[in-house]
């Protein structure tokens, strides 16, 4: 049994900490928050070239063959930075699905760019009705001669505004929640019929609402089978579950160590507030919480990788874990920090923030838990 | 054993539920249920109405212009206020500083200031936390000077809400340090803000609001004709005021409203989703903070029958304020998780729809204060040990 990094691995979290420790403090982080874009177009280039973007893609579409571990690893560094740029939504989001779906034509058109930092995209997975169903898709695709005309809503789509191509699900066949009739297409973000309105999400990231009105796109839109996009959508969203459990709990780390450092540094009542063992029992719980954290994440990881049977209630084991534990690992971290935790000054908040929106992502607690009351062991 | 009402307070419901359907403005009202601060006008204007009606100093003698009420008219019009989603009313004067210059100030005192108080034509704020004195108030180290007829002030106030807005500031201040226990030495002085050397620099809080403030002192003149009552008894007149203040938090019926229009808000679709009535882990949720709620009505009810047959508020109210607070960051999750990722948006934007729910995250941000400010919620349960359990 090795839980150690293989020697990729550990070279990666180290250029990922370097990067963090040299180029992207706090308010560094802050200003590229607030830019007009929501990041940097610098970092991103960066990222491209030091092969961030490349990490999971196989080495023929100049990837680095990278697995789970890896995209773990680096997401778990890239969140001790609170870093806004748009890794999930090109990398792990639009990438599962160009790396599953796409044609070497679209590879070429798509995905290689994308790897080179020179193309955004981003994957409209979610509806406004949907709530936490993949299946919900009310988007429509219908036949037009050899084209394909879209209708329907796109919400919350993740850096949205930003993205040149959006890979839309949209139904082709069958009745709202069939998994099997839904599509899924490459759509330029400047084809006519398209309606981004872009806004910034509470936990200093953008999302965006898109509207698609009679878009039409050429049948090489189309990545995968016709009809049968729900696997690779289904596949591509646990992966991204596990990118963001992986942020989640490189979050929770830092809360925790921050924390702890703040009560011996702060005092009351002529004490340090760390000794009040009210204070200490809660560090330990959070201490508790990000070992149970860090276990299931691995657990759910290696389950992923060797395409496990077990690998979906994995997933739902560490995206409930985070989203409960890391709820109250959060609080604590504000009630400890006391008035000073509420402050936009202090990053404590923003690191809370960001586990919050990671909570409620890809399913909350309740979502997950029902999925592993009703899953056959 | 009964919970009923007389005749007269049946009558007297009536009356607080017709004022509050008839006179509670319409823009007041879409205001406040749109969830954003409510601007500081409108604030004024209905604390404005509610002086016209007689109705400001609810806890004030009626000698001073208050309500008279007994406690179970005042628990019928918390009711009431609830039930209308009527505005907080901002409690730094009329509940804080009026009683403390009511019950300790001078005559002169009482004339000057609180007539303004009752009427809503001054804002006062709180200066009591200071950087280094948070939980462990007696700490605290602004400092006053005897010069000649004015006590000269030097320090730092932190955390001062609204004061941004305030005309006036009461703050606790350090004016013998050679003392035998620290909570003495310390004294109540009333600040008029716009005395030279006050200056307010604004904190922003985690969900982007201005609402707190540091304010520095830098020798500041205050007439010593502006001390309540004796110097170096301010931590006796402030300890009155704290106690009020944690009843005033556990807000049960502000938290009863939110719940039943949560309920409301479940039976519908919202965006085209499945109501949330049909999904049973999240209506369990939202019926076990019902019942807490309730139990929390009922132990407010207790203190209320306790107080009408002559007792003090005692350490009691520090439950009210742990699960008062604790119940209304409860609510707080249910409308954000509620929203799911509609609680996402930053502000509410016409382009994403309903604008209540992106403002669910906002809120429960916010008001993870509830728990810290008031005294934490750990220094109540410090309190209720020592105090209630005697340990
Ligand atoms: C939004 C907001 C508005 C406020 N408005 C005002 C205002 O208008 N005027 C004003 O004067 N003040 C105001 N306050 C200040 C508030 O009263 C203080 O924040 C509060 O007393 C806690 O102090 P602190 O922030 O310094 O935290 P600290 O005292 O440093 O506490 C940090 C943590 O340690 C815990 N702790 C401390 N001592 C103990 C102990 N003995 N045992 C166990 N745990 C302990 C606390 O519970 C907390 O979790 C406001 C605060 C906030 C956040």
């Amino acid at each position: 049994m090795d839980f150690s990094l293989n020697e990729i691995q550990a070279m990666l979290a180290d250029s990922v900490d370097k990067f963090i420790q040299n180029e992207y403090d706090f308010d560094t982080r802050q200003a590229y928050a607030e830019s007009d874009t929501g990041f940097s177009a610098d970092v991103w280039s960066t990222f491209a070239e030091l092969g961030w973007t490349a990490v999971p893609f196989a080495e023929d579409d100049g990837g680095l063959d990278g697995g789970p571990a890896d995209i773990m690893v680096l997401m778990q560094q890239l969140a001790r930075g609170l870093v806004v740029e748009p890794y999930l939504a090109n990398v792990i989001l639009a990438g599962g699905i160009l790396r599953r779906a796409a044609n070497a034509e679209q590879k070429e058109r798509w995905l290689q760019p994308m790897i080179a930092g020179e193309l955004h995209a981003t994957l409209a997975f979610n509806e406004p009705q949907a709530r936490y169903r993949l299946t919900s898709v009310a988007t429509t695709a219908t036949r037009d001669g050899d084209d394909w005309i879209l209708n329907g809503c796109k919400g919350v789509v993740l850096n949205g505004g930003t993205a040149d191509l959006l890979i839309i699900p949209a139904r082709t066949s069958g009745n709202a929640d069939d998994e099997r009739g839904i599509t899924l297409f490459g759509v330029a973000a400047d084809s006519d019929g398209l309606t981004c309105n872009a806004y910034a999400t509470y936990d200093g990231q953008r999302a965006a609402e898109v509207i698609l009105d009679g878009v039409c796109v050429e049948d090489r839109a189309v990545l995968g089978e016709v009809d049968d996009g729900f696997a690779d959508l289904d596949a591509t969203i646990d992966e991204a579950t596990l990118a963001v459990c992986a942020e989640a709990v490189g979050i929770m780390q830092v809360l925790k160590d921050k924390t702890v450092e703040y009560s011996k540094d702060r005092s009351q009542f002529g004490v340090p507030i760390g000794s009040f063992q009210e204070l200490q029992h809660r560090m330990v719980d959070m201490l508790m919480a990000c070992e149970q954290a860090q276990s299931l994440l691995l657990w759910a990881v290696m389950a992923n990788a060797s395409g496990s049977e077990e690998s979906k209630r994995a997933v739902s084991s560490i995206k409930y874990l985070v989203s409960t534990a890391g709820r109250s690992l959060g609080e604590d971290a504000i009630q400890i920090h006391g008035g000073m935790g509420v402050t936009w000054e202090l990053d404590v908040a923003h690191y809370f923030k960001r586990l919050t929106a990671i909570g409620t992502m890809f399913g909350d607690a309740d979502w997950h838990l029902d999925k592993l009351a009703s899953a056959s062991h | 054993m009964h919970v009923t009402f007389s005749e007269a307070d049946l009558a007297f419901q009536e009356e607080v539920r017709t004022f509050f359907r008839d006179e509670y403005p319409d823009e007041i009202r879409e205001a406040v249920s749109s969830g954003e601060e409510l601007p500081r006008e409108m604030q004024i204007r209905w604390q404005k109405i509610l002086f016209e009606k007689g109705w400001a100093g609810i806890n004030w003698p009626t000698e001073h212009g208050g309500t008279g009420w007994t406690p179970v008219q005042k628990y019928i019009y918390a009711r009431e206020e609830g039930n209308a989603n009527a505005p907080v009313i901002v409690p730094f004067g009329l509940n804080m500083v009026g009683p403390v210059i009511y019950t300790f100030g001078s005559e002169a005192q009482k004339n000057r200031f609180l007539p303004d108080i009752l009427a809503s034509n001054t804002w006062w704020c709180q200066g009591y936390s200071e950087p280094g004195a948070g939980s462990d108030l007696a700490s605290l180290k602004t400092k006053g000077d005897l010069v000649g007829d004015h006590w000269v002030v030097n320090g730092t106030k932190t955390w001062t809400t609204l004061g941004q807005f305030a005309d006036w500031i009461f703050c606790l201040v350090r004016t013998t340090s050679d003392v035998a226990r620290r909570q003495e030495g310390i004294s109540f002085l009333l600040i008029d803000m716009k005395s030279p050397g006050v200056t307010v620099k604004p904190i922003i809080l985690l969900d982007g609001t201005h609402e707190v403030n540091e304010i520095h002192f830098d020798n500041v003149e205050v007439p010593v004709e502006n001390l309540v009552g004796e110097e170096g008894k301010g931590w006796t007149y402030g300890k009155v005021l704290l106690q009020h203040e944690r009843t005033n938090s556990a807000n049960t019926f502000r938290s009863e409203y939110r719940l039943r229009k949560l309920r409301e808000q479940a039976a519908t679709s919202v965006r085209g989703a499945p109501p949330l009535a049909d999904d049973k882990n999240f209506m369990r949720r939202l019926a076990a903070v019902e019942v807490e709620l309730k139990g929390l009505e009922y132990t407010e009810l207790r203190t209320l029958a306790a107080v009408s047959s002559g007792k003090a508020p005692g350490p009691e109210s520090s439950f009210l304020k742990i699960k008062g607070t604790e119940i209304q960051q409860a609510i707080d999750t249910l409308y954000m998780d509620a929203a799911g990722y509609y609680a996402l948006p930053y502000r509410a934007d016409p382009s994403v729809g309903e604008g209540t729910e992106t403002l669910t995250a906002l809120r429960y941000f916010n008001f993870r204060k509830a728990t810290i400010y008031a005294g934490s919620n750990e220094i109540q349960k410090n309190i209720i040990a020592k105090h209630v359990l005697g340990l």
